[in-house]
């Protein structure tokens, strides 16, 4: 493709940071994204928070990465700093490696090139991320006019293809109508369907299913999947549901206070986690326990963005917490093959699908 | 049916919302239209048990557990608590029944004055039904908020002050302020995170069993539903096709309708893939029902009968109540 850039400034030749240095990906074939030691601040200077802070992860070519964790903790910024949509708020720092180019240097009109065309995202409210005022047709052609050198009739033609696979019946016929004319459910096959216009190699899901019941959310997440293995697209998907990461990905990413506190396959992660705040999660889940029993539960709250604790942000709420924990932050190292852990005190535990 | 007699009853309720006509409609003097949102409900509860509710979005769920509370003044069919019918009171007698039956919110931002602190909403909800005299009042809302696992500076606090959690023990013990019998959780827990919602829910069944307290939990989360309640009702377009045990209907579902809603729960196991495939279609509008089985048009076992006629909750055995034409060759 046209973008690459020549700069190897951003090779492998860097060791700032255990995270990165040891980074799992870096015996296997390249990622499709490499993301190192990525940080993102709201505001500037003195008073600026800490959204996330040094996340480092890789996606293969179609594969499907799930990044799970409670709201506040900073899954949708991580997702949001890759297209380059936060830095207006505030300072992204780190490395975005898309292609053997960093995407946290491109400026903005370079941004989008790759926005919508290679990068593509869907967003959680398909409602407010539509325009109410453009039919439905022209929001999909409009995007192919951007990234494609299709003439209009063939525009046309596509865009009704794209319907169709997207499973929208008579999609001729509703390329006139406006998105208030569809339910949640189809309108979210309506975002699903301008993202894929370009037929980009990754596709960054925000939560894509939460506002829909769940009979719709089977039928999204099976289009998802589907159109992953088709087209060999790489997904990174974004939900607090384990449920929904447990069906559809094939490796998860734990977070927790700005930070990944797990990453593996999603086995690993569902039937043996490692990091106290991935186990307490799971084990919140009310599957598996007998009816009425009490469930587990994390004690305390998450912490907010301004009072993060200076250790490891787990700690407060952690049972196996030493006083290691509270004074220097874990960094996520690689603890077998396919595992990366940050915790001091790794904990054993099986869930009740392990066998 | 036991013997006993229930402490809620609903009969055949029915609620119907006008629509806003277009000006169109007006110009032409057409008839006004509805939204049907509830169509014939039969459901009691027993004292004591956990009603859980369950459907899609837009099947009357909502409009259900606000028409039990009475904010949504009645329309069709009536309510039966502890066998007086609802609507028939004196205004002491309805507020006694306020005092009674009472409802959680789902949004715990919005169900909070922010402009009164915790103390002041308690005070207020004590002082209304006279549950104590004033001088006693400061120690119950300590007891309360004992109660609910809040310390006890929260008082002088407001909502802003609180997380989503807190916010939704702050609306349990406002509820049980006035010593229910009943509450109605209208999405208690769906705003808050797994591991805070694991809290609340802990303290909800907590609570019930301490206090004897009877519980509608009207929820889309399927797990949970499972875990909190006696006994099942999986609501589809304003009728229930399935009412049972939580065991027996989240475990050998019958109706084709509930058998695809409780599966389409995505599992933590991820080599639980479910069996049975997706529904197809969505949910009709609620301004016209499709004629029989409201069902019929997205179900895979339906015949001539389901389009023409409506099916009747009956008994099975081994099963509850089933709302379908085929229940008996699918069961």
């Amino acid at each position: 493709m046209r973008h690459y850039s020549s700069d190897p400034a951003t090779g492998a030749g860097q060791t700032q940071n255990g995270a990165a240095a040891t980074d799992p990906e870096s015996a296997n074939p390249p990622g499709l994204l490499e993301v190192r030691n990525l940080s993102m601040s709201f505001g500037h200077g003195q008073s600026s928070l800490l959204a996330i802070d040094k996340v480092s992860f890789a996606v293969k070519p179609g594969e499907i990465l799930g990044l799970v964790g409670e709201s506040g903790s900073g899954k949708s910024i991580t997702l949001r700093s890759i297209l380059g949509l936060t830095k207006r708020y505030g300072q992204v720092e780190g490395e975005i490696l898309w292609k053997k180019q960093d995407l946290n240097t491109l400026t903005n009109r370079a941004l989008q090139k790759i926005r919508g065309r290679e990068i593509a995202m869907i967003f959680q409210e398909p409602m407010s991320s539509l325009n109410p005022l453009l039919t439905v047709g022209l929001q999909i052609t409009e995007n192919l006019k951007a990234h494609t050198k299709l003439d209009r009739t063939e525009r046309k033609k596509k865009a009704i293809e794209l319907l169709d696979l997207v499973g929208i019946p008579s999609a001729a016929a509703r390329l006139g109508d406006y998105p208030h004319q569809f339910s949640g459910g189809m309108r979210q096959r309506v975002m699903i369907a301008i993202a894929l216009a370009s037929e980009p190699e990754l596709l960054l899901a925000d939560e894509p299913t939460t506002a829909l019941d769940v009979t719709i959310q089977q039928q999204i997440l099976d289009l998802i999947l589907a159109l992953s293995r088709e087209m060999g697209m790489s997904v990174i998907m974004v939900t607090h549901d384990l449920g929904v990461a447990a069906q559809t990905c094939d490796r998860i990413a734990v977070m927790y206070g700005g930070r990944l506190v797990e990453v593996g396959p999603v086995r690993n992660i569902l039937r043996n986690p490692r990091h106290p705040y991935s186990i307490g999660l799971l084990r919140s889940v009310p599957e598996n326990v007998p009816p009425r029993s009490e469930l587990y539960s994390l004690p305390g709250i998450p912490p907010g963005l301004g009072n993060r604790p200076s250790g490891c942000c787990f700690a407060p709420r952690c049972l196996a917490a030493t006083p290691r924990c509270s004074e220097e932050k874990p960094d996520l190292l690689q603890t077998s093959e396919k595992v990366a852990l940050a915790c001091f005190n790794p904990q054993n535990f099986l869930s009740g699908n392990s066998q | 049916m036991t013997d006993t007699q229930p402490l809620l009853q609903v009969k055949n309720l029915t609620h119907h919302f006008k629509t806003n006509p277009p000006l169109v409609d007006l110009l032409l003097r057409r008839a006004p239209r509805f939204i049907k949102v509830l169509n014939g409900i039969d459901l009691h509860l027993e004292r004591g048990e956990t009603l859980g509710v369950v459907g899609e979005s837009g099947c009357g769920k909502s409009t259900l557990a606000r028409c039990l509370v009475g904010l949504y003044p009645p329309q069709g069919g009536e309510i039966l608590f502890d066998n007086q019918n609802v609507s028939h009171k004196t205004r002491a007698e309805q507020r006694d029944y306020n005092r009674r039956v009472q409802m959680m919110f789902q949004d715990p931002y919005s169900s909070l004055n922010p402009r009164m602190t915790v103390g002041q909403v308690l005070h207020e909800a004590l002082s209304v039904h006279k549950m104590r005299p004033e001088a006693e009042i400061p120690d119950r809302i300590d007891e309360l908020l004992d109660l609910v696992s809040l310390p006890r500076d929260a008082a002088g606090k407001l909502p802003h002050e609180f997380s989503g959690g807190q916010r939704q023990r702050v609306a349990i013990a406002r509820a049980l302020s006035v010593e229910p019998e009943i509450l109605i959780a209208d999405e208690l827990v769906s705003a808050l995170d797994v591991s805070v919602q694991a809290q609340v829910v802990n303290l909800l069944l907590d609570l019930q069993d301490r206090l004897g307290l009877t519980i509608l939990f009207v929820a889309h989360d399927l797990r949970l539903v499972r875990h909190v309640s006696h006994r099942v009702a999986v609501i589809y377009l304003g009728s229930i096709v399935e009412i049972g045990a939580s065991d027996s209907v989240f475990s050998s579902p019958v109706h084709p309708y509930s058998r695809a809603l409780l599966n389409a729960a995505p599992s933590i196991d991820p080599d639980h893939k479910t069996s049975i495939p997706p529904l197809s279609g969505e949910l009709p509008s609620p301004m016209n029902i499709p004629p029989g089985c409201a069902f019929h048009g997205r179900c895979p076992h339906a015949t001539e009968i389901c389009r023409q006629e409506k099916p009747l909750l009956k008994k099975f055995e081994g099963h509850g109540e089933i709302a379908c034409h085929h229940a008996a060759t699918l069961a």
